[in-house]
């Protein structure tokens, strides 16, 4: 029986453990090896040179540049998406009228709410950055249409070719897609939290306000501190975001160059494969200790109930 | 059900939706609490405010879409002169000019093929790995398992540029098995992640039963645990088919050919050069006839895509 185990075991495993190693694992592996070299990308040749690549990143003003926009990145859209995604929920699910009997309730209709937010988050993230660099068109975008329409021409921008202007509207278009995902992970979690706690919350006179932060948010803290890593994740990438939606290699000015997006271009227009993987590793630096920040942050006492 | 229903039961009344029943089963509210006294009032105002809120979020959702929608029925001229009117006349000339001309219709059947293919393989080898991980004690196991997981957590574009010579020595750039393979192994972890905590939690006495009868530990995992296993692989099956669907780095990358482009890939590189030319009307033909069908699947099922997808955040 011992036997036959065995090779059931490995049976099961060699195929999936192969997959995953020679096309995951080994990649990012010799994606650190290969930030020691000078490789092209284009030939086979190489040699190591230590930590020159991480030297020229250092004293690169374009990697820092990215680094910076991946920052803002990190701050305002998670920041942005989780709360609007708690608002939202907390209004489908508490903010109806009490009715008969029940200390709270969600408002009506509050599944088709949930129906519609949800829409962007099963369209791609190229769909959804097509759909709006039409939008944001300066010529026949709907938002200038609007603008005109509503006697508001002064308003009137080219959005995405103002490097001021060019990452807020990226990051518009993030916070959109993702915030329907959240609303629907929100109200899961409020819906499991005992009705008697708010029940007892309104007896002692507190209002809907101090309910939401006395009761529901610490209670749906763990929710969201997995989403906060989760919209980090999409933050830090942006990848498809700046590749589709502006132009060259960055966008004008390079204002919304981020880390993502370099990597790509210094591989496969600049042919210094050997730099953009020491990028590809200064990403990884980023994402954890972006991962510690935020589980120290969030470290709280475990509620339960 | 052994109870039986009333007969006046209101159809499509789901039972979360079902109103408490009323009468002393309800736990009597405490002395002095009156539903309609503080709440009441504080209620009605809340209630015209929270839906005046929601409803503004709900129009800039739906307002984009719907305006790609009317756009794709218009004609160039109208697209520029009323970006907001409502089309003279309905052209789907447009999306037959996108389905065949714009070859959506390749990029669709190229999509079909390669994701039908990944998310097969993806279940059935990330099912496989999950299994043994969370039913077998080996040695190297726990190796095994951390190796998998820890992929979740590694930004994918650090891996690609190796990744690309990769498949460039195996020969295997620009085709479609080539790509199918990156989708699973890109899939792995976190379907092995899922699935192995979802066999943990199903009883060990069945298959235990199935080993005593004399079936083989393969004949057991396919015919026993799977089948038992199929709430948990629906869940992960819808998280992976979204996103192997409405993958874009991985093919924009490691599959350039022309003709084998995905459907992501080939809208924008068709929008790319359409802006010169300036078919704008057959683009955002393209572009709503590659959401339709994502839309109408999730608005079907679109309770169990939102479980599906919001399984994957819970753990």
């Amino acid at each position: 029986m011992q036997h036959g185990k065995y090779r059931f075991i490995a049976g099961f495993l060699a195929l999936p453990v192969i997959l995953y190693a020679v096309f995951v694992i080994s990649p990012f592996v010799q994606a650190i090896y290969y930030s020691f070299t000078d490789w092209t990308g284009l030939s086979s040749d190489f040699k190591m040179v230590g930590f020159k690549n991480y030297n020229w990143l250092l004293h690169d003003d374009l990697f820092w540049k990215a680094v910076g926009h991946n920052v803002v990145l990190l701050l305002v859209v998670p920041l942005v998406t989780l709360g609007l995604g708690l608002f939202f929920a907390f209004m489908l699910n508490v903010g109806g009228r009490g009715r008969k009997n029940s200390a709270i309730s969600g408002v009506r209709g509050s599944s088709l709410y949930k129906v519609i937010y949800f829409f962007p988050q099963v369209l791609s993230i190229a769909i959804v950055a097509l759909l709006f660099q039409f939008t944001y068109n300066p010529r026949n975008g709907a938002i200038n249409a609007f603008l005109g329409g509503i006697g508001l021409e002064s308003l009137q921008q080219g959005w995405l070719s103002d490097p001021k202007l060019a990452l807020w509207c990226l990051m518009a278009v993030m916070v959109w897609s993702n915030v329907g995902f959240y609303v629907v992970l929100f109200s899961a979690g409020m819906s499991s939290i005992p009705k008697d706690f708010y029940e007892a919350a309104l007896l002692d006179g507190a209002n809907r306000i101090k309910t939401f932060f006395k009761i529901t948010l610490p209670l749906l803290w763990d929710t969201v501190q997995t989403g906060w890593i989760y919209m980090g994740i999409i933050a830090l990438d942006a990848f498809a975001v700046v590749q589709i939606m502006t132009v060259g290699p960055g966008g004008p000015a390079d204002s919304t160059q981020v880390m993502g997006y370099y990597v790509y271009t210094k591989t496969f227009h600049d042919g210094q494969a050997g730099r953009a993987t020491t990028i590809g590793v200064a990403m990884l630096i980023v994402t954890l200790i972006f991962a510690v920040i935020v589980t120290r942050l969030g470290r709280r006492e475990r509620l339960e109930y | 059900m052994t109870s039986h229903a009333e007969p006046s039961e209101l159809p499509g009344v789901t039972k979360e939706d079902e109103a408490p029943p009323a009468g002393p089963v309800r736990k009597q509210p405490p002395p002095g609490f009156t539903p309609e006294g503080r709440l009441g009032s504080e209620g009605k105002v809340l209630n015209v405010f929270s839906h005046g809120i929601l409803v503004v979020w709900g129009l800039l959702v739906t307002l984009p879409l719907l305006w790609a929608v009317m756009s794709s029925l218009k004609t160039d001229k109208q697209i520029f002169t009323s970006p907001w009117g409502l089309p003279s006349a309905l052209h789907f000339d447009n999306w037959s000019r996108a389905w065949s001309k714009s070859n959506i219709g390749d990029f669709f059947l190229n999509t079909i093929l390669v994701v039908g293919c990944s998310l097969i393989g993806t279940m059935l080898l990330g099912s496989m790995a999950a299994y043994i991980l969370a039913r077998f004690e080996f040695p190297g196991k726990r190796f095994i398992y951390f190796m998998f997981v820890g992929g979740m957590s590694f930004p994918i574009i650090l891996a690609l540029v190796p990744l690309f010579f990769v498949m460039k020595n195996m020969s295997l750039l620009n085709t479609f098995h080539g790509l199918i393979l990156v989708y699973i192994a890109y899939s792995l972890p976190f379907t092995v992640f899922f699935l192995t905590s979802f066999f943990k939690t199903l009883p060990s006495s069945v298959a235990e039963a199935a080993l005593i009868d004399g079936a083989s530990h393969t004949r057991t995992f396919f015919q026993v645990m799977l089948p038992m296993a199929k709430p948990g692989l629906i869940s992960v099956g819808i998280f992976n088919f979204l996103g192997q669907w409405n993958q874009y780095m991985l093919p924009t990358v490691l599959n350039t050919d022309e003709d084998k482009r995905v459907l992501t890939q080939g809208l924008v590189q068709l929008a790319a050069s359409q802006q010169y030319k300036g078919d704008w009307s057959a683009l955002f033909a393209g572009l709503v006839l590659a959401m339709l069908p994502v839309l109408g699947v999730y608005i079907l099922f679109q309770r169990q895509v939102q479980a599906g997808l919001t399984a994957g955040a819970l753990k």
